[in-house]
C-alpha cells in the first residue's frame, strides 16, 4: 500500500491565499442572500394568509374534490366539449397566424441589420416590448369589449400578445443571418427589396416556421385558459363546471386538454423536424 | 485582373439545366400542397372560430376609441394632464402589485424547492430507477399542462379566496416547468466527477450533493429567475379568477368600464413587468456573466 505524503497545509496556505483567506464581505456574500431570500419568503407566507390550519382544511377538501372527480365523465355534453376543443384549436391557429403575418414586415423594422438607425429602432422595439407586457388575458379583456364575447375575441387576443412575441424573436433570427449573402444579391446588383427577398428570407424562413409551430402549440395552452373570461373554447365550459362543482365534467375537460395539447405537440415537433432538420430543434 | 468563366458544352449544359428545373418544380410542389393543407387548416379555423370580418370592421372603431376612452379622464381631458386624478389609486395599487410579486416570488420558491427535489429523479443519467424517472416525469408533465389558472380556479374552492390559492396555482406550474429545465441541465453535465465521487463509495444522495449539484447549481439559479419573471405576469391576472393580486382591481376595473383606471393599472403592471425584467436580466449577467442571458 502507498502511503500519501501528509498535505502541506500551511505551504498551501501561503501559496492560494485567494482560496484560504476570502474577504468577510466575499464569505458573508452567499448567507446573506439566503437569509435575504428565506426572509422575504416568510414575510411572503405571513402576509399572504399562509397557515397550517387553512393548509390542512384545504388539503383535506381538494383531497375530496380530487375523489369526486373519479371517474371522468362527461354527462351528456360530450358533443358540446368537442365543439369547445375545436374552438380551442381553431383560436390556437388562427391567432398565431395572424401574428404571424403582422410580425414579419414590423420584425423586420426592428432588426439592426436592416434598420441600422437607433432613433427608429428604439420606439418599435419599446412597442413591441409593451405589448408582451400585457398577459393574453388581458388582451382578451380588452377584445370582449371591442367584438363581444366569443372565440373570436381570443383570436384577437392571441393574435395581440403574440405579435408583441413573434416581433421580438423574428428580428433576433433576421439579426442572427449571415451578412454574406445579402452582400452578394447587393454585388450582383439587387436592390435593398431583393437583398432581403433573396438574401435574408431563405435564411430566416425555416427558422421562423419552426417557432410559429412553436407558437402554436403553446398556444393551444392559452387558448384553453382565454374562455375563462368569455373569450370562447373549452377554457368557458371548465370555469363553469368549476364553478357548479361538477367535478367528473372537469376532470374529463381537463383530460381532453392534456390529450388535445399531446396530440398537437407531437404532431408539431414532427412538422418542425421535416422543416427545420433535427438538429436545430434541440 | 480578369476571370474567364467556362461555359460548359451545350449538351452537358442541358441535362444539367434539366435536373435543376426538376429539384425545382419538385419543391415548388411541396411548398404549394403545404400551403395549401395550411390554407384549408386556417379556413377550417376561420370557421370554428367564428371569425365575422364584418364584425370585424364594424367594430374595429371601438378597439381604437377603446383606447381613447382609457387616456380620457371623467371630466374629458386627457389622463396626462391631470397625473394626480389618473393615479388616484397609486397607494392601493402598488400594494396590490407587491402582492402580486410576493405571490410570484413565493410561488417560484415553492415551485423551485419542490422541482429540485424531484429533477434528480429524471434526469435520466442520476435516477436511480427508470420506473421512478417515468412516474416523476409524467407528474411534472401534468403539472405543467394543466394552465396554472384552472389550478387557481379549483384551489380557490379548495382553499378559500385569497392569494393563497395563487401562490399555490403557480408552485405547481413552476414545479412542472422548472423540473424540466433542470432536469434537462442535470442531464448535460460531465459525468465524470460523480464516477470519482462514486468511486470513494459514496451513497447516492453524496454524489448528487458533492458531484452533480456545484455544477448545475448556477444553471438552476439563472432558469429560477426567468420563471419569477414569467410568473410575476401569471400573478397579475390571478386575480381574475379570485386569487389575489392586482388582477382583482383590473377586472373590477374593465368590468365597471372605469376606463382611466384601467389604463393606469395597465401602466403599472407593464412597468412593474419591465422592471422585472431588467432587474432580473441585470442579476442573472452579475452572477453568471453575460452568456447565460439568452
Amino acid at each position: 500500500m502507498i502511503k500519501l505524503p501528509a498535505p502541506d497545509s500551511e505551504g498551501l496556505q501561503a501559496r492560494y491565499p485567494a482560496v484560504f483567506d476570502r474577504p468577510v464581505s466575499a464569505r458573508l456574500a452567499m448567507p446573506a442572500m439566503l437569509l435575504g431570500a428565506f426572509g422575504i419568503f416568510a414575510f411572503g407566507l405571513v402576509h399572504l394568509g399562509f397557515s397550517p390550519a387553512r393548509m390542512l382544511s384545504g388539503l383535506h377538501q381538494l383531497g375530496w374534490i380530487t375523489l369526486m372527480m373519479i371517474p371522468p365523465d362527461p354527462g351528456s355534453s360530450l358533443p358540446l366539449y368537442l365543439k369547445a376543443l375545436g374552438e380551442t384549436l381553431s383560436i390556437a391557429l388562427l391567432g398565431t397566424t395572424i401574428a404571424a403575418v403582422f410580425a414579419l414586415p414590423v420584425s423586420l423594422l426592428a432588426a439592426r441589420n436592416i434598420v441600422p438607425s437607433n432613433i427608429f429602432r428604439f420606439p418599435v422595439r419599446r412597442f413591441l416590448d409593451s405589448i408582451r407586457g400585457v398577459d393574453t388575458l388581458i388582451w382578451a379583456l380588452v377584445w370582449i369589449n371591442v367584438v363581444g364575447l366569443g372565440p373570436f375575441a381570443g383570436v384577437l387576443a392571441i393574435a395581440v400578445s403574440d405579435f408583441g412575441a413573434f416581433g421580438k424573436l423574428f428580428s433576433e433570427a433576421i439579426e442572427a443571418a449571415d451578412r454574406k449573402q445579402v452582400e452578394g444579391i447587393r454585388a450582383s446588383g439587387g436592390n435593398a427589396l431583393h437583398e432581403i427577398r433573396f438574401g435574408l428570407m431563405p435564411q430566416v424562413l425555416p427558422v421562423i416556421a419552426g417557432q410559429v409551430l412553436y407558437f402554436i402549440e403553446s398556444n393551444t395552452r392559452s387558448a384553453t385558459i382565454i374562455g375563462i373570461v368569455g373569450a370562447g373554447g373549452i377554457g368557458l365550459q371548465l370555469a363553469e363546471q368549476i364553478r357548479v362543482l361538477e367535478w367528473q365534467k372537469v376532470s374529463f375537460l381537463i383530460l381532453m386538454i392534456l390529450v388535445a395539447v399531446a396530440v398537437i405537440d407531437w404532431i408539431s415537433s414532427k412538422l418542425r423536424f421535416a422543416i427545420i432538420g433535427r438538429r436545430a430543434v434541440a | 485582373m480578369t476571370v474567364a468563366v467556362t461555359i460548359l458544352p451545350s449538351q452537358q449544359l442541358a441535362a444539367l439545366n434539366e435536373a435543376y428545373r426538376k429539384a425545382v418544380a419538385r419543391k415548388r410542389l411541396r411548398i404549394t400542397l403545404g400551403a395549401a393543407v395550411f390554407s384549408a387548416a386556417v379556413i377550417v379555423a376561420s370557421v370554428g372560430a367564428e371569425v365575422n370580418l364584418r364584425t370585424f370592421f364594424t367594430y374595429f372603431g371601438n378597439f381604437v376609441s377603446y383606447f381613447d376612452r382609457i387616456f380620457t379622464l371623467e371630466n374629458g381631458s386627457r389622463v396626462w394632464t391631470d397625473i394626480g386624478e389618473w393615479f388616484w389609486g397609486w397607494r392601493k395599487w402598488s400594494l396590490y402589485l407587491g402582492e402580486t410579486m410576493l405571490i410570484s416570488y413565493v410561488g417560484t420558491l415553492f415551485g423551485a424547492i419542490l422541482a429540485f427535489a424531484l429533477n434528480f429523479f429524471a434526469a435520466e443519467n442520476t435516477s436511480p430507477k427508470p420506473w421512478l424517472r417515468f412516474v416523476v416525469k409524467r407528474f411534472m408533465e401534468f403539472c405543467r399542462t394543466v394552465p396554472g389558472i384552472v389550478f387557481a380556479l379549483i384551489f380557490v374552492i379548495a382553499f378559500g379566496l385569497g392569494p393563497m390559492a395563487g401562490v399555490l396555482a403557480i408552485a405547481i406550474h413552476s414545479t412542472g416547468a422548472l423540473g424540466k429545465q433542470y432536469s434537462e441541465i442535470v442531464e448535460n453535465i460531465d459525468m465524470k466527477t460523480v464516477e470519482g465521487v462514486r468511486s470513494t463509495g459514496a451513497s447516492w444522495l453524496a454524489c448528487m450533493r458533492f458531484a452533480v449539484l456545484p455544477q448545475v447549481a448556477a444553471g438552476f439559479a439563472s432558469y429560477s429567475l426567468l420563471r419569477f419573471e414569467i410568473n410575476v405576469r401569471e400573478a397579475s391576472v390571478m386575480g381574475f379568477v379570485g386569487a389575489g393580486g392586482i388582477g382583482q382591481e383590473l377586472i373590477v376595473a374593465v368590468r365597471k368600464f372605469y376606463y382611466s383606471d384601467v389604463s393606469a393599472i395597465l401602466l403599472m403592471i407593464v412597468v412593474t413587468v419591465f422592471a422585472i425584467d431588467i432587474g432580473t436580466g441585470w442579476v442573472r449577467g452579475r452572477l453568471f456573466g453575460r452568456d447565460r442571458r439568452a
